[in-house]
């Protein structure tokens, strides 16, 4: 039992490591030629075709449910009118990007697990080093560089549509016009809601992708490795988004005290 | 044992006095599995060398190491009179361009189509001039070199595996590679299949004038093709010499591999 946890452990700290070390590498990496901008733009391609219609879709209904759920509340307490403002802070700081980013965890992280599994475990990988290319170039940095890139994006679609959904809501129980509802939106929002809210968008991104690939890279032969690959990557990248979240909030609060 | 000097197999024009590889004295452990064991081999320009072990005995491992897949323990490699231990990363990819790899299970890229897969080795290769502005061209003669001219738009998924071997073949031959080195050419794939793609070693053997190390546990293709054959028994060269010397020995370990 004791033993256990030890190892436990162990794996954790061993694996926190190897993740650090591979992070380093991408940094190392990514800004030494050649540049595999072809590459790039495919992969900024695949990660927004990937997630678009999902992200979409989930972004509306939030801003539908959510706005659904608190009317009643604000109602109580004769507030209604704040709503859109009440939305905006809601979606823009918080629910938006980790929604988002989970979503991503769960399509790109797995696909990019699975992807360059199964490449690691019919020597793919191996086959491009001896071509000459730098397969951690070609298929690392270039994947971690586009879904760092291309998150802030989705989110920003995502809080696009939520803000919409609610709206729609609001037109239709509360006769709020569109432009009096996005008025009030964007009223509310304020510099510090938005900058650090697309920070930390870019650093899930990142987690996203780094940890897809890391999963991937590393697989264990087998088809089951491949498996255990894609689906630890949305296991930790879905952990690692809240890690980030809590920290960008703490950070945040610390800058706008002083 | 004495290697098979005697009988050439290829045509005039090689240099069997020149070694394209040297290894010595190679040691390579997983834990405390010790793969290779002291293991030396040298061979000669235009030369095929097979080398034949049980499954499991590394010989995968062994051919890693040679072009830099897997670092070794201990010993020394050079190829192409080019140490390879000590070698940078620049050099490494500058000599990679005249070793060509066969993988055992083929590794094309399953996102790419054949033609993508042929034209993959050729990007980065600006010092192949000749190469990578008539990239159309070498491709496809590629291709036709081992009869899938028809196969260039399709995906790797869409190929049996003999195909798959075969497009392997191409894309491993592109550069025009000095030494060839075959993992289990004809693993896994039947008879006459096999037997074309051994005939298909042989030709490019003649007409590109490599030095060919090749893989097999295929007593019928190390007969055929081999200049001299080596045994990898225990992690070592336990043998040497050509298949008639060989087939010929008293030896248990080495009758193991021959009676059929
Ligand atoms: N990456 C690795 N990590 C640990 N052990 C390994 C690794 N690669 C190979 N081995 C071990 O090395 C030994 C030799 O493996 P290798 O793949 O070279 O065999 P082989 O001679 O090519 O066999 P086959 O004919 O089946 O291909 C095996 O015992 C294998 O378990
Ligand atoms: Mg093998």
């Amino acid at each position: 039992m004791i033993y256990s946890i030890q190892k436990r452990f162990e794996d954790f700290f061993l694996f926190t490591a190897e993740l650090s070390l591979f992070a380093m590498r991408y940094f190392r990496e990514a800004f030494r030629r050649p540049f595999e901008i072809n590459e790039l733009l495919r992969q900024c391609y695949n990660v927004g075709n990937r997630s678009l219609p999902l992200v979409a879709l989930t972004g509306f209904i939030i801003g539908l449910v959510l706005t659904l759920q608190t009317r009643p509340t604000l109602q109580e307490f004769g507030a209604v009118s704040w709503m859109p403002s009440m939305v905006s802070i809601s979606i823009v700081r918080e629910i938006g990007p980790v929604i988002v980013a989970l979503i991503c965890a769960g399509r790109v992280a797995s696909g990019l697990g699975a992807e360059i599994g199964s490449m690691r475990v019919t020597e793919q990988i191996d086959a491009m080093e001896v071509s000459g290319t730098n397969p951690f170039k070609y298929l690392v940095v270039t994947r971690i560089t586009a879904t760092t890139l291309m998150l802030p994006m989705l989110v920003i679609l995502g809080d696009t549509l939520g803000l919409y959904g609610s709206y729609i809501v609001e037109n239709t129980k509360g006769d709020v016009s569109f432009m009096l509802f996005f008025n009030q939106v964007f009223d509310a929002l304020e510099y510090q809601d938005i900058v650090p809210a697309t920070l930390k968008t870019f650093l899930f991104g990142f987690a996203i992708g780094l940890v897809g690939t890391f999963a991937g890279y590393t697989c264990k032969k087998g088809t089951a490795g491949v498996g255990r690959a894609a689906n630890s990557a949305v296991v930790i990248a879905s952990l690692l988004i809240f890690i980030i979240d809590f920290m960008a909030v703490v950070i945040t609060d610390l800058f706008y005290e002083l | 044992m004495k290697t098979a000097d005697t009988e050439h197999r290829t045509p005039g024009g090689t240099d069997r006095r020149r070694p394209v590889l040297e290894i010595k004295g190679l040691n390579k452990a997983f834990g405390s599995n010790k793969v290779l064991n002291d293991f030396n081999l040298t061979m000669y320009h235009g030369e095929i060398v097979v080398v034949m072990g049980r499954s499991g005995s590394g010989k995968s491992v062994m051919v890693k190491c040679l072009v830099g897949l897997m670092k070794p323990d201990s010993g020394e490699i050079s190829i192409l009179g080019r140490d390879m231990i000590n070698i940078s990363s620049g050099e490494l990819d500058e000599l990679r361009a005249d070793i060509g790899f066969l993988f055992q299970g083929s590794a094309l890229y399953d996102s790419m189509t054949v033609r993508q897969n042929l034209e993959f080795p050729l990007r980065h290769r600006k010092e192949r001039k000749e190469l990578t502005e008539n990239m159309e061209e070498v491709v496809t003669t590629a291709l036709d070199q081992v009869g899938l001219a028809h196969t260039l738009d399709l995906m790797p998924e869409e190929l049996s595996g003999g195909m798959k071997r075969r497009v392997a073949l191409a894309r491993a031959l592109i550069l025009k590679p000095e030494l060839m080195i075959y993992d289990e050419p004809t693993s896994g794939l039947d008879p006459i299949t096999s037997k074309e793609i051994i005939q298909l070693m042989k030709h490019i053997q003649q007409t590109h004038n490599t030095s060919s190390m090749v893989i097999t546990h295929d007593v019928d293709c190390a007969r055929v093709i081999a200049d001299r054959i080596v045994l990898l028994i225990n992690g070592r060269n336990y043998a040497q010499g050509s298949y008639e010397d060989l087939a010929a020995s008293e030896d248990e370990e080495i009758k193991a591999f021959f009676k059929t």
